[in-house]
């Protein structure tokens, strides 16, 4: 570790400034370099900030203004993304869109005013470096009080390291896209199928996935990682320590190139108090899911005197990390086993709907109401898959939920539930079911423990960030893209053939992402909230990342409130690389001099 | 390196900034390396494998097939194709380039038109026409079936059919060769290598088979193989 690691100099105003109005203006300074990444399964040459992966947590205050000198010791160009910081996006650190990046030997300074508060991250922006491990926490203390308490905090930064480097897994996975699948549908699961669901249901259901040329087990294009937190793998057991009835806020926050997290601390109830950065009503929940990019805060009150596991697996189950928390070193608690994977069904496909309405007829012919059938916990049994073909390969635990929220606001094809009013269908009402996913999709998450899984729909802003109004436009935005060639794009175009989105300063946008591949996209718009509509009004969170599931249609609403030009992308490290990416341009505004206040904050420029 | 600064020089051009520059594609997929043991011709060192580089919408690939008679210490077949792929659906390549196929005996030229993919049901295929005052087609199947998932049985089948006669070489007008094999590969270091053993089934019919016949040779031929695929 070197000796420059962090070194926050404090220039108080001077003079009789009382203290209340002293602006802070903080210089801190990061080495960007190479360094060894020992994961405790495999060793291997990545990149880090001060001699560590991942970097030093950045401490700041809301309020302060901040200088960050960022020295590039690498011998290739890099740069540094604050990721869901609102900052001039000359600061954003995207090479090609808020600046040419920082070159090898080359010291870049960033100044910004920090104007929020919470969990947040930094990472680089150019080619694959972020996956190579150069990655960092960022927590802004909040110049007021917070809506919860607590005693002690930690980042726990889950990243999925993995033995190639980012460029070798991105060719590997455009010469074979399945390269790193190591969970496809074998022979032997064929015989087992075959055993519990007879031959000629096994058979029409791999013939429907082979006529699309597509594999239910394409959940994580990048298998064969090894999990960490905080830098440290399962082995090395990261450990927070804890006195008996203190209350622990833990700042996940999931760093990974491309890995979704299912997270729990078996014997502990979790409340969640922020999302992306941002207070959300306090939901107490067992288990929840982090998508790529995305910040959750938690708090969690252990009483009694031993350690808990926290056991984060991967989403299709092929690797977890794992921490503890204990009341003293060296104290472990027993460590779950990976769960069976799950498998896409018919509805990831985009095919709900033709899936749905052959179960929604057979249930009419049942005489069964829909009112009913989200009151029963759904018995529902292979009799009602009447035409048994497309939903023959179907998970009908996870069908039954989804058959339940009917009412759900996220449709497919999401046209007619708009706008729906929610409280009017109490009488159907979701209990377990995630409006989030498919209905019938195989990854709705279910808890561990049958508890409790986090939803999007849970998601209510503690206060509004912006008055709630009608959006000015809407763009649709359709995620798409062709596996078998692994390009992934926007509306069918890649990045390297679109044009940039424009909006307009001071507009409201409603973005429709409808996602019509058979992957979740965790989608990051840089430099200004992105508010998921949820069905909650003017308390709709307001996030930085939005996890869009496969077969979905999710929006969200956008105040355009920075000029300037942003990046908008899928925050998958390899989806982003092969075009699912956008330049946003917004035009007008105040003029950018002007809204430096003069001086230089802006300026940010290489020494 | 040159022809990657080039590559790179053509992002630049094209206005495409570093946010988004594509990496370059570029791998080499051997899908045969192999030792064949046989009673009827005699035992052959063979192998089979496509070096491609380029982007999503143009490739340049040189593919590369063999097999060298140890008995006889020559090239039954020695086949280099440069070929350009370009994508013409969501699943399949369509291909031109040329073939120079220089084996023992006289050369051959040809030019190929042709299309390369995925079928449905996960079908491998290879169909081209190869263009010259001797023209020939040919189409190859293959189809990887997990055992488990890193035992792998690959079953496939190359049929060639000659359109017109070339005495010369051995190919007579409709007179069809067909090779049949099925491996069982291993995956033993990720997609890298993977080991594996087979059997190897030519069979020729019409002309062609009377041709062989006539150079003392068996009409068909089985045998055991064994060799290396690799990925990388």
């Amino acid at each position: 570790m070197k000796l420059t690691r962090l070194v926050p100099v404090i220039v108080i105003g001077i003079g009789l400034l009382p203290p209340m109005t002293a602006v802070q203006a903080e210089t801190y300074n990061l080495t960007v370099d190479q360094v060894t990444i020992d994961t405790g399964d495999f060793t291997r040459t990545g990149i880090g900030y001060n001699g560590t992966s991942p970097g030093p947590v950045l401490r700041f205050k809301e309020g302060e203004d901040v200088t960050i000198n960022v020295t590039n010791n690498l011998s290739s160009s890099t740069s540094i993304h604050w990721h869901g910081l609102i900052l001039p996006f000359e600061q954003d650190g995207v090479p090609g869109i808020s600046y040419t990046g920082i070159e090898p030997g080359e010291t870049f300074t960033y100044r910004f005013p920090i104007v929020q508060s919470g969990t947040y991250w930094f990472h680089s922006h150019s080619g694959f470096q972020e996956p190579d491990g150069a990655y960092g926490a960022i927590v802004i203390e909040p110049k007021g009080r917070e809506p919860f308490r607590f005693d002690r905090e930690y980042v726990v930064q889950l990243t999925d390291a993995h033995p190639h480097s980012g460029s070798r897994v991105m060719r590997n996975l455009k010469m074979m896209p399945d390269y790193y699948n190591r969970q496809q549908r074998t022979f032997m699961d064929f015989l087992s199928d075959v055993d519990s669901k007879g031959l000629e249901p096994t058979l029409s259901d791999r013939a429907d996935w082979g006529d699309m040329r597509m594999m239910p087990t394409d959940i994580e294009d990048l298998q064969g990682v090894t999990p960490l937190i905080n830098g440290m793998g399962p082995t090395a057991n990261w450990t927070g320590l804890f006195e008996p009835g203190e209350r622990i806020r833990l700042r996940f926050i999931n760093s990974s190139a491309m890995t979704y997290f299912d997270i729990r601390i078996p014997g502990l109830q979790m409340t969640i108090v922020q999302s992306d950065g941002n207070n959300v009503q306090p939901v107490k929940v067992d288990e929840f899911r982090i998508a790529v990019a995305e910040t959750y805060d938690v708090i969690v009150q252990p009483k009694e005197a031993k350690a808990f596991t926290l056991f984060a697996e991967s989403m299709s189950r092929s690797a977890f990390a794992r921490g503890t928390l204990a009341p003293a070193e060296g104290m472990t608690a027993e460590v779950p086993m990976l769960r069976e994977p799950p498998l896409l069904t018919m509805a990831d496909m985009g095919m709900a709907h033709e899936g749905m309405d052959h179960g929604a007829m057979a249930m009419d012919n049942g005489a069964m109401n829909h009112g009913t059938m989200g009151q029963s916990g759904m018995p529902m049994g292979e009799h009602v898959m009447q035409d048994g073909k497309m939903m023959s390969g179907m998970d009908h635990n996870s069908m039954g939920q989804g058959m339940s929220s009917t009412n759900a606001h996220v449709m497919p094809d999401g046209s007619s539930m708009e706008g729906m009013d929610h409280s009017a269908h109490g009488g159907m009402a979701v209990d377990t079911a995630d409006p989030f996913y498919a209905p019938g999709s195989g990854l709705t998450p279910t808890a561990y423990n049958d508890g409790k899984f986090l939803s999007y729909a849970d998601l209510k802003a503690q206060k509004p960030l912006y008055p709630d109004r009608e959006a000015t436009r809407e763009i649709e935005l359709r995620l798409t893209g062709n596996m078998e060639r692994y390009i992934w794009s926007i509306n069918g175009v890649k990045y390297a053939d679109a044009d940039p989105i424009v909006l307009q300063y001071g507009e409201r946008v409603r973005f429709k992402f409808v996602n019509e591949t058979m992957m979740a996209h965790p989608m990051h718009l840089h430099g200004m909230w992105s508010i998921l509509d949820n069905g909650n009004g003017k308390f709709d969170p307001v996030k930085h990342v939005i996890s869009v599931a496969p077969g979905t249609t999710v929006y969200t609403e956008t105040e355009v409130d920075a000029p300037g030009q942003w990046a908008f992308h899928c925050h998958l490290s390899y989806h982003a690389d092969s075009g699912m990416f956008r330049k946003v341009v917004v035009e007008g505004g105040p003029n950018q001099q002007a809204a430096a206040s003069g001086n230089d904050i802006l300026a940010g420029g290489v020494q | 390196m040159i022809k990657r600064t080039l590559i790179a020089a053509a992002f630049t051009l094209a206005g495409v900034t570093a946010a988004s520059a594509e990496p370059l594609i570029w791998g080499v997929d051997v899908e045969k390396f192999e030792y064949r043991l046989g009673e009827q011709n005699g035992n052959a060192y063979a192998w089979d494998f496509d070096a491609l580089v380029g982007t999503d919408e143009m490739k340049f690939v040189w593919r590369s097939e063999a097999e060298y008679a140890t008995d006889e210490r020559s090239f039954e077949v020695l086949d280099n194709q440069a070929r350009v792929q370009i994508p013409v659906s969501t699943f399949f390549d369509g291909v031109v380039g040329v073939l120079a196929s220089t084996p023992k005996g006289p050369d051959r030229f040809y030019g190929v038109l042709g299309l390369h993919g995925l079928a449905k049901q996960w079908f491998e295929v290879d169909m081209d026409l190869y263009v010259s005052n001797k023209p020939f087609a040919r189409a190859e199947i293959d189809y990887e079936g997990l055992i488990t998932n890193r035992v792998t049985l690959t079953p496939s089948w190359e049929v060639t059919l000659p359109l017109k006669d070339d005495p010369v070489i051995g190919l007579g007008a409709g007179g069809i060769k067909s090779e049949i094999g099925l491996r069982l590969s291993y995956d033993l270091v990720d997609r890298l290598l993977s080991p594996y053993v087979g059997v190897h089934y030519e069979s020729t019919y019409g002309d062609t088979a009377r041709y062989r016949s006539e150079d003392g040779k068996s009409r068909d031929a089985t045998y055991l193989v064994t060799g290396l695929k690799m990925l990388f």
